[in-house]
């Protein structure tokens, strides 16, 4: 029951800071990714100021056995680099960079009550599913 | 022709720290990776799991943006004109890819790079490689959604 209240708490922030920070406008992102634009380098320090919080924590991981309240922690230990990451990224970025929505600014955006993250969303989980039923199989 | 427009330092900042720390606490509370993609993924997974964490994560989420929303209000113009059939395709493609290449912005951008993983790092730079020169043609070359 804590894990899921925590689960909850962390949420909340994560959607506040995507709010407070403007990720939810996708011109926002754009505006950064566009730098042949009026460059807007504000996802710059939104990405530093989660990478710098974010270490914290990753400095209390190595530091202890396992989290607070669960067993062991689950990160990905991989370290290989193959094809399929190289690709999705590449996919992932191709998409990004047409819409300016990434799926954490993509769903909380939907809050706005605006049609535009509702078809990035739904296009997204067609998108995820499609990969699972196809590209998985083998 | 280098100019900058729009540039909100402080608000980027706040917000990103937010983010950093819900990443912070899912991590040292709950032992999990605060990546949006996987947890959208894995709470879609059939049968259900041990998914209540990640149903409650993402009501959170859109509890927490919601809730800036109402009370702070709309702090910028919607965007008008761009094409639905394109949002699609770019909405298709960030599915395909952020569940064939483990990740997105937050798992492999935040999280993966604040433990130094070497496929995060890479991962990172090549899907903001790839969203800049996309961007380019999209607003430059082809002339759309500017």
């Amino acid at each position: 029951m804590k894990r899921e209240i925590l689960a909850l708490i962390a949420g909340v922030l994560f959607g506040l800071g995507l709010a407070v920070s403007q990720m939810i406008n996708p011109n926002k992102v754009l505006g950064f990714l566009d730098i042949a634009g009026a460059w807007d380098p504000s996802l710059a320090l939104v990405m530093g100021g989660a990478l710098a919080v974010a270490a914290i924590g990753t400095l209390i991981m190595r530091g202890s056995d396992r989290p607070l309240f669960d067993v062991r922690y689950y990160v990905p230990e991989r370290r290989d680099l193959d094809a399929r990451l190289i690709g999705g990224a590449t996919l992932f970025g191709i998409g990004w960079g047409i819409g300016g929505y990434c799926p954490g600014p993509g769903l909380a955006a939907m809050t706005i009550g605006w049609w535009e993250p509702f078809v990035f969303v739904v296009a997204l989980i067609a998108g995820s599913l499609s990969w699972k039923l196809i590209g998985e199989r083998d | 022709m280098f100019q900058i427009a729009e540039f909100t330092p402080w608000s980027a900042l706040a917000g990103g720290m937010l983010i950093g720390l819900a990443a912070l606490l899912l991590l040292v509370f709950n032992g999990r990776v605060a990546g949006i993609s996987g947890i959208l993924n894995m709470a879609m997974q059939r049968p259900q799991g041990d998914t209540a964490w990640r149903w409650l994560f993402l009501l959170g989420l859109l509890l927490g943006a919601g809730g800036w929303v109402w009370l702070a209000g709309l702090s910028f113009e919607l965007r008008e004109g761009f094409p639905l059939w394109l949002l699609a395709v770019a909405g298709f493609l960030v599915g395909i890819g952020t569940r064939m290449g483990g990740g997105c912005t937050s798992g492999h951008g935040v999280c993966g790079i604040s433990r130094l993983s070497q496929r995060s790092i890479v991962a990172t730079g090549v899907f903001m490689l790839v969203a800049v020169i996309t961007t380019y043609v999209v607003r430059h070359i082809a002339g759309v959604g500017v």
